[in-house]
């Protein structure tokens, strides 16, 4: 590979040829702030639009300050990234930034983790010369949607979440609008992201270094039903939530921390702490019943069988398939994602077994998810008016909660799940990462449908982090093929081809986070580094392995379920409770024959 | 969110669909594409921006965002009379912006507006190469020159009694 040499803050440095300044002065350990310059290592996310200049620096023999982040080293080049001139720039252009800023820091539900605020205390600003009594500043409503709050006020154009929404995710929700202070990234005709093509997947959220996109706050929530002594509260838990926790605490990526989880929620005070493992063993059970009976009836010649099998257990998939192709809404497995089948469960099945009333139940879950808040309040979802799951709130938000509680948590003792709605295998611990959903539906469909044991548990050629993966597994003389896609822009590669009928998959899983839940809207800030993300999918793989049973049939808590209450998979009560339909939610022009 | 079903006109739809064919609905070709449809329309309305992202398979917030940020596309319907005020350097020193303002005081709306009765809507400019006549204001295609601010009552008056008859 063509190297280059060149020297900064008068040390000399090698650097393959295209590496731009900022990273060549990494190399040498001198850190260069940076604000909108974001970059997820592994994960094919880069966002380099040069825009805030917070990262000049200045290179001999040019007039102007040079943007670290855009510009590649030359051979000989002389950077200096702190001299007078370069720290005085950088000042002024902070200082300008944040004269069109609320700077309400105390409030801000970003406060302590915001990049902004990081920049202000590293740069130890005081006051500000550009805040005058009639300085301008943009002046937008604060628009709550069912996931998400946007402050534009706050934007500060870095246009992260622009990048997010559009190459990652392809949902197209968000644009750069407007000019002047008024730019902000925002809606088309900044109306409600409830009226755009949004999927609420959160990764806006997730990458928008200030408080300009944040989750909607439960917490008070939360301790309202605790405190409510008319309440019986139930709590669930997601698989990938176990995996990153313990990062809020300071404990290194990849801890898996489920005892101290159930211990915590226990010290919270939730009546029942379940765990959504249960329901990710049932939703195998459901789904994979339901992939066997559509292959059954194609290998016996009926063409209408609608194949491949998607998985819907992710609801910013769903609402993505629901606005961008409604003309496969049928393809789509038809049982609810986990955290429904949970709340549907809890509020039949076991409210009786406890011999409580729906209404005096609140079923909580701890999701790594933004999209989950949405799902919720869907109506599809709801008895009379009442939600089968009440709210969600994320990783995020339970760390908050616990902090608040004066819980320490690095020195819990573990604890184990209640029962029964938190007994649950390996095959769900693996929902939480990318290929996890269909590896645990093979391990299961195989065993159904052949009738024998499978040979093997670890379907190492469904893992992986690359965007789309395929593998065709072996059903005893039936080759099945299976893809896996996620990223929505992945998901939308693997829909193109269906359409166009270049497709031979059996079965798909689509994930709508690019790594799946671990690295969801609501999981603890990953700052762009990409090993925080590759240590939680080991962690994720290691929980599997650890687990006494790791196939989602041979869960003895869901075998009762069955035989004391739903009868059998697909049956007549599980289509009532844990199966759903789909919506055509397209926004169209249509010719108005009247006018 | 439910589905939203957007109704246009026929012959709008037609006229927007042959727009986008003719710059064969290539998404580089957007701000041609807006051009002429507000050319057609007299502004850009939300459905014919749905509409265009639609044609050039591009998100609608991608649209509006373009739609936003250029001065030049208004989303607001021109009234019937639109008053340009330039505020290119000539008129800018002789005073331009003291004639905006009356013709914001006197019309009751801002920049990029139109009044309820759809009668004038206001609008800056950059030099309209009538620079002798500085400041100069444009009403429904007319120039006036040499403008004053105690000018402008009597010019929108003119409109007005000109609409009654
Ligand atoms: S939540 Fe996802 S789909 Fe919605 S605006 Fe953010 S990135 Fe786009
Ligand atoms: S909302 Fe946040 S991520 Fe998006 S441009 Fe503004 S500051 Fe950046
Ligand atoms: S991938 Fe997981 S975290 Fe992301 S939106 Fe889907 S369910 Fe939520
Ligand atoms: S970080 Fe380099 S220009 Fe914003
Ligand atoms: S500057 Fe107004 S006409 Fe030239």
């Amino acid at each position: 590979m063509d190297t280059i040499k060149l020297t900064i803050d008068n040390r000399e440095v090698e650097v393959p040829k295209g590496t731009t300044i900022l990273n060549a002065a990494k190399q040498l350990g001198i850190s260069i702030p940076t604000l909108c310059h974001f970059e997820f290592k592994g994960m094919d996310v880069h966002n380099k639009p040069g825009g805030c200049r917070i990262c000049v620096v200045e290179v001999a023999g040019r007039r102007n300050l040079a943007p670290a982040c855009v510009t590649e080293c030359m051979p000989d080049m002389v950077v200096r990234t702190n001299s007078m001139r370069v720290i005085n720039a950088r000042r002024t252009v902070l200082e300008l930034m944040l004269s069109d800023h609320p700077n309400d820091c105390l409030q801000c539900s970003k406060s302590g983790k915001c990049e902004l605020q990081a920049l202000a205390i590293r740069f130890g600003i005081r006051s500000n010369p550009f805040v005058g009594p009639d300085h301008a500043q943009s002046s937008y409503q604060i628009e709550v949607s069912p996931s998400i709050i946007r402050d534009m006020n706050k934007c500060v154009m870095c246009r992260r979440c622009e990048m997010m929404c559009n190459e990652m995710q392809t949902v197209g929700a968000l644009s750069a609008i407007e000019r002047g202070f008024p730019a902000v990234v925002s809606t088309a005709f900044n109306q409600h992201l409830d009226h755009s093509p949004c999927t609420f997947c959160g990764q806006c959220v997730a990458v928008c270094p200030v408080g300009a996109l944040t989750e909607v706050d439960n917490t008070a929530k939360v301790i309202r039903a605790i405190v409510d002594p008319s309440k019986k509260t139930v709590v669930q838990v997601a698989p990938a939530v176990r995996v990153a926790l313990g990062e809020e605490f300071g404990m290194k990526p990849g801890s898996i921390v489920t005892g101290k989880l159930t211990a915590a929620l226990k010290a919270l005070g939730f009546d029942y702490v379940f765990d959504t493992d249960w329901s990710a063993d049932l939703t195998i059970m459901e789904e994979g019943t339901e992939l066997l009976g559509r292959l059954k009836r194609f290998l016996g010649g009926d063409k209408d069988v609608k194949l491949p099998i998607l998985t819907s257990c992710c609801p910013a998939w769903v609402n993505f398939f629901e606005h961008q192709f409604p003309e496969l809404k049928e393809l789509p497995s038809t049982a609810k994602s986990p955290q429904q089948m949970f709340g549907a469960m809890a509020k039949s099945y076991f409210a009786e077994k406890i011999n409580c009333k729906r209404e005096d139940m609140v079923c909580i879950s701890v999701m790594p998810c933004l999209a989950k808040k949405y799902e919720c309040g869907r109506d599809e979802f709801k008895v009379n008016g009442n939600p089968d799951v009440d709210f969600s709130i994320t990783t995020r938000e339970l760390a908050a909660l616990i902090k608040q509680a004066n819980i320490d948590f690095t020195k819990l003792p573990e604890e184990e799940f209640d029962s029964p709605l938190g007994e649950s295998t390996g095959a769900a611990v693996i929902f939480g990462t990318t290929g996890g959903v269909i590896e645990a539906a093979v391990r299961t469909a195989y065993e159904v449908y052949t009738g024998k044991q499978c040979p093997k548990i670890d379907f190492e050629e469904l893992r992986g982090l690359e965007g789309i993966r395929s593998a065709t597994i072996d059903f005893d003389g039936l080759p099945i093929n299976i893809g896996i896609a996620h990223g929505l822009k992945n998901a939308r590669k693997l829909l193109e081809d269906i359409k166009a009928g270049k497709c031979n998959f059996h079965a798909i899983e689509i994930m709508a986070c690019p790594g799946g839940c671990i690295d969801g809207g609501g999981q603890p800030l990953h700052h762009g580094n990409g090993d925080i993300i590759k240590a939680r999918w080991e962690a994720i793989y290691q929980a599997d392995k650890e687990m006494p049973i790791r196939k989602s049939h041979e869960n003895p808590s869901i075998q009762t379920l069955y035989k004391e209450y739903l009868g059998e998979p697909c049956g007549h009560k599980s289509h009532e409770l844990l199966h759903t339909h789909y919506f055509d939610r397209q926004t169209t022009v249509e010719v108005d024959l009247n006018k | 969110m439910d589905k939203i079903i957007i109704k246009m006109k026929k012959e709008v739809s037609d006229k927007i669909i042959e727009i986008c064919d003719r710059f064969n609905n290539a998404p580089g070709e957007l701000i041609n594409v807006l051009h002429q449809t507000q050319d057609f329309l007299g502004y850009l309305p939300a459905e014919a921006q749905e509409l265009i992202a639609e044609r050039l398979h591009i998100p609608t917030a991608k649209v509006y965002g373009v739609v936003s940020f250029y001065s030049f596309f208004t989303m607001q319907p021109k009234g019937k009379y639109p008053v340009s005020v330039c505020m290119g350097t000539a008129c800018y020193v002789r005073g331009a912006e003291k004639i905006l303002d009356a013709f914001e005081k006197e019309l009751g709306i801002m920049p990029g507006e139109t009044d309820k009765a759809g009668l004038f809507s206001l609008t800056s400019l950059r030099c309209v190469g009538a620079c002798g006549l500085a400041p100069v204001a444009l009403v429904d295609g007319k120039v006036f020159g040499r403008l004053a601010p105690a000018n402008v009552k009597s010019i929108v008056n003119e409109y007005r009694e000109m609409d009654k008859q």
